[in-house]
């Protein structure tokens, strides 16, 4: 290795430490923002010195850092925090296609590759063309610009199982003798964009929490794989730990769903809906923004119990101003936050926190279900399968098992919603209809500022 | 011999991103992964160092683009994430505006 060669590895190996501790620093909110910029200057620093190889051709370099850094600013400070999701599904989709642009360049520049390299090469333009395609789909569909319910073809397991099958061949049979194969490369980028596609699709919108995680896991291995290609260890340090951070999110989604990864990309989970009739019948019992009033302003505790209908409704604001009213009353006030609530890990904390509520105020769910008991007032916004006693009680429901925030302990249950309609999991929901429930119907936000109205006249 | 050494770092560095991540609290998942997300963009590095003077015009076109797409990737992820803890205040930080 020549000395500005070494040079440039040593400032590497600084860069993978700076990202180390950025990671290690994402453990508490109180240092995660110096985190986050401490991850930032490595990877300034990385690309810096990148800058001094010998032979770069800087004007087609520097047009592409312009024009990607205005792109990128622009859309970061212009996203809506309830935007969230679908923003860090289109990142990830860019990540995944640089890989697959970096190895096929190499692979054009040098197509003489060994077995190995000629693996990974694939590996590469492979993971990187699911993570991009299957992300695009996971922005149409968080953005609503195609349907976000599961999307189900005929024969899809067989179809994918061809898919995947052809893509094992297709990475052999062009590993073995890669330089006169430059089509089968290509093919493979193909089948790549096209499995993102069909493998994504079926996968309705309440499970984009796991989706998401595991794209931005396929992300930093598309990037491993780069690395592999090019033989540096910087893209390998990087997209191993992005690549096991992904893994480690999906895993805790899933957990937080009951559910194997295999069924939620598998099942097309929410397609069925069962028919009508079936579920928990009974009374409700409806309330108007002046019931609600006494009943909160009677508790001396009162959880609020956020869902994607929060997102939606963009109530958050509104929520935390009824929440400091409440304080101001005497109220004990907390916000417990189910970990699949929303529509990416972390959604709603994101959303409460841009509302400027406190972060020691927000508790998990393993945290305020010992305490469920002793609480006066639940009140659930846009949110239902994370609420369904079902899951507890009820051995026949598809959501048995599913760790919930069991609000139907409380003492009192406010459930705001638009109507009757089922959640996601297409069952109609036992909470509604138990004796300490009372529906608050309506938009949340209107809803809530219908109550922020009340307290104000009130005081 | 190259190949097993470079296997070596990603093994160590996956079991080193497992025990990094799961000390994360599930309130700054979100930050988590748009941080980690921006951090994935290092492929920026491949792609700056595959456009060079003396490559082939194809070779250009992809690496530049692949610059484009890393780069929206790095510097929008890091300051969308900025954007984001930003907001994560503690009470005594004076929560309320």
């Amino acid at each position: 290795m020549s000395s500005p060669a070494l040079a440039i590895n040593f400032a590497y190996i600084i860069s993978a430490a700076l990202f180390i501790f950025g990671l290690k620093m994402l453990s508490s909110p109180a240092t995660a923002r110096r985190g986050n910029l401490l991850s930032a200057v490595g990877m300034l620093l990385a690309i810096v010195v990148t800058l001094f190889s010998q032979g770069l051709d800087y004007k087609w370099i520097l047009l592409g850092i312009v024009i990607g850094s205005a792109i990128g600013l622009v859309a970061a400070y212009k996203v809506e925090m309830t935007s969230m999701p679908e923003m860090v599904a289109l990142f990830n989709g860019f990540g995944g296609i640089s890989s697959l642009l970096l190895a096929w360049g190499e692979y054009h520049q040098h197509p003489e590759l060994s077995v190995f390299i000629g693996i990974v090469a694939s590996l590469s333009a492979f993971i990187g063309g699911i993570t991009f395609s299957g992300s695009m789909i996971a922005f149409g569909k968080l953005s609503e610009k195609i349907p976000s319910k599961a999307i189900i073809f005929s024969g899809q397991h067989i179809i994918n199982a061809a898919i995947l099958i052809a893509a094992i061949l297709s990475t052999v049979f062009f590993a073995v003798n890669p330089q006169n194969l430059y089509w089968v490369f290509v093919v493979i980028v193909i089948i790549a964009l096209v499995f993102g596609v069909t493998s994504v699709i079926p996968i309705g919108g309440a499970d984009m929490p796991v989706v998401i995680s595991l794209l931005n896991s396929y992300s930093g291995l598309a990037a491993c794989a780069a690395g592999f290609v090019i033989g540096n260890n910087i893209l390998i340090v990087a997209g191993a730990l992005v690549g096991a951070s992904g893994i480690i999110l999906t895993k805790i989604m899933c957990k937080a769903m009951n559910r194997s990864l295999a069924n939620v990309l598998f099942s097309g989970f929410g397609a069925t809906v069962q028919a009508k009739g079936d579920g928990p019948q009974g009374e409700i019992r409806p309330a108007t923004a002046e019931d609600v009033y006494y009943i909160l302003e009677a508790a001396d505790s009162v959880v609020f119990v956020p869902g994607y209908g929060l997102a939606v409704a963009q109530a958050q604001h509104v929520t935390r101003e009824l929440g400091d009213l409440l304080e101001k009353n005497g109220t004990e006030v907390m916000y417990a936050i189910h970990p699949v609530a929303g529509r990416m890990p972390g959604h709603m904390n994101v959303l409460l926190a841009e509302a400027n509520v406190p972060y020691d105020q927000l508790v998990e769910m393993d945290d305020i279900n010992p305490k469920m008991d002793s609480i006066d007032v639940c009140v659930v916004i846009g949110a239902n399968d994370v609420v369904n006693p079902a899951a507890i009680n009820d051995e026949s429901s598809s959501i048995y098992g599913m760790p919930i925030i069991e609000t139907h302990r409380a003492k009192t249950v406010i459930v705001l919603k638009r109507s009757m309609n089922p959640g996601f999991a297409g069952i109609q929901n036992a909470l509604f209809f138990a004796e300490n429930a009372r529906m608050y119907f309506g938009d949340a936000k209107a809803s809530i500022q219908a109550l922020v109205a009340e307290f104000k006249s009130g005081d | 011999m190259e190949a097993v050494f470079l296997t070596f770092v990603f093994v160590l560095t996956i079991f080193l991103g497992f025990e990094l991540i799961s000390k994360v609290p599930s309130t700054l998942h979100t930050p988590l992964m748009s941080g980690s997300n921006a951090i994935s963009g290092i492929t920026l590095i491949g792609a700056l160092a595959s456009v060079k003077t003396d490559s082939l015009v194809f070779t250009v076109i992809l690496g530049t683009l692949a610059v484009i797409f890393a780069t929206i990737n790095v510097v929008g992820g890091y300051a969308v994430t900025n954007r984001m803890l930003e907001m994560f205040k503690k009470k005594d930080e004076g929560g309320a505006k």
